[in-house]
């Protein structure tokens, strides 16, 4: 059971920055994420892209975002459960909370701050009729362990970076790597779109464009995939094959948070936004795009303003009736837990003669 | 108001919305779409309108003149599911008076 004093659900920006915040406070955190790594969306979707509203920044990669917020709360020591998601919260009797994620993994604290965004990211599954009776039988929708491909056949299908480069990947773990795609296109970057064309050439990836995978076949387990050449073309065929992996990104679910208990209203959990963004459910907040409030814009920086004053009633729920005044982080300097210390350098005082 | 123009757009429950869009404060046809919440907030827009998700893809029914396709956009449709020949991504398609008498069909969710 891994114990924390908050329990933060989403290791986007605004989960990143609780830690910070929550540290000043003397709070430790721990985060789940659904993704395999932090940064949420800003690492999922759009790493490469910058943003021109963050105070302070005129412009910043999203992925640069990530890595400062990283860098910024590492003091603090955060620990992560990544790759899974909180599948169910158990009010204990104490008050505290479990929460246990799709992999059975546990967390008990006092405090749970739901930092969620749009939810967990789910794949997109194809519109194949018959595929879901062969996922894990063969089709899987993420890479986890590449190693279970080793000398068998795979198909990918999907067009944009992962498609590219876990095609490039497993060029060299897999017998037989097929990349499907609808068009003769391909987005991605440059230097894996050449990687692929150059492994095609030397026939270590088979190509077939434009097609489109319509059908699995096998019995108990993947044994093939029908694949339709584009529409204009009609001509249908069988690939044989061990595994196939559609690649079609991910989307975003709001999922078993649903069905906490939590008072949800347009997609987006409750709160009150006159005090401390607390949820229904004492003691379980919502912070930044996943919460909703009159009024309520779904930025970046207002998930920051919302951990701030969150940190706040935490420390209140953790520390009933103690004492706290709010210290600037340039007068006081930050105590990390790792026992660092950053402060401002004193000034110097000598007399000029 | 003149800078305004009439658009027809058909949820994804099947219901046709008459809807009055500015063309003055740089809104796409995904933002008018949440402006008036004609979808589920978190169900469309879900990149913010990078052409990264096909969250807004739609079907034009009309035979209003678009903006011409552009190659990230073709990308993220030759990737999405339910595309047809007349879908193109709501984000991609700014609210200018050519627009007026636009008619769309919202996709299903995926």
């Amino acid at each position: 059971m891994i114990k924390t004093d908050i329990l933060i659900i989403g290791a986007g920006p605004t989960g990143l920055f609780t830690v910070f915040e929550a540290g000043l406070l003397k709070l430790k955190c721990h985060l789940i994420d659904a993704l395999p790594q932090p940064g949420g969306q800003c690492s999922e979707i759009y790493p490469k892209k910058p943003i021109y509203d963050i105070p302070g920044f005129p412009e910043v990669l999203a992925g640069d975002l990530t890595k400062n917020l990283l860098e910024q709360c590492k003091q603090f020591e955060p620990g992560f459960t990544l790759g899974e998601r909180a599948e169910t919260l158990e009010k204990q009797e104490d008050g505290s909370f479990i929460v246990t994620t799709n992999k059975g993994t546990q967390h008990h604290a006092p405090v749970v701050a739901i930092a969620g965004g749009l939810g967990s990211f789910e794949p997109r599954k194809p519109l194949i009729s018959n595929i879901a009776s062969f996922e894990d039988k063969g089709v899987e929708y993420f890479i986890k362990d590449p190693e279970m491909y080793r000398d068998k056949r795979v198909v990918i299908s999907g067009g944009g970076d992962s498609a590219l480069d876990w095609s490039i990947f497993l060029a060299d773990v897999a017998s037989e790597v097929t990349l499907i795609h609808r068009r003769n296109e391909f987005r991605g970057a440059l230097d894996s779109v050449e990687k692929v064309q150059e492994l095609k050439s030397k026939g270590k990836i088979n190509l077939i464009t434009p097609a489109e995978v319509i059908n699995v076949v096998g019995h108990g387990k993947v044994e093939g995939v029908v694949v339709a050449q584009s529409k204009h073309i009609e001509k249908e065929f069988i690939v044989e094959t061990d595994h196939f992996i559609p690649l079609f990104g991910l989307s975003p679910k709001l999922g078993p948070l649903g069905n906490w208990g939590l008072e949800i209203e347009k997609n987006a959990i409750k709160v009150n936004n006159a005090l401390d963004y607390q949820t229904n459910i004492p003691g379980v907040f919502a912070i930044g795009d996943v919460n909703t409030y009159p009024g309520k814009l779904k930025l970046i920086l207002c998930g920051f303003h919302e951990a701030t004053l969150m940190c706040q009633a935490a420390y209140q729920i953790i520390n009933p009736g103690k004492k706290y005044v709010l210290k600037y982080t340039t007068v006081s300097g930050i105590d990390g837990f790792d026992g660092t210390r950053k402060e401002a350098e004193k000034a110097v005082v000598k007399s000029i003669e | 108001m003149e800078q305004d123009v009439n658009i027809k757009i058909t949820d994804r429950d099947g219901v046709t919305h008459d809807i009055v869009a500015p063309t003055d404060m740089a809104m796409n046809l995904m933002e008018v779409v949440r402006s008036y919440e004609l979808a589920p907030e978190g169900t469309i827009g879900v990149c913010g309108g990078m052409a990264m998700c096909a969250s807004c893809q739609c079907y034009v029914v009309s035979d209003t003149e678009l903006p011409e396709m552009q190659d990230d956009e073709e990308a993220m449709l030759s990737e999405a599911f339910h595309v047809q020949d007349n879908s193109r991504l709501g984000c991609q398609i700014q609210i200018t008076p050519e627009m007026e008498g636009l008619e769309v069909i919202l996709a299903p969710e995926s």
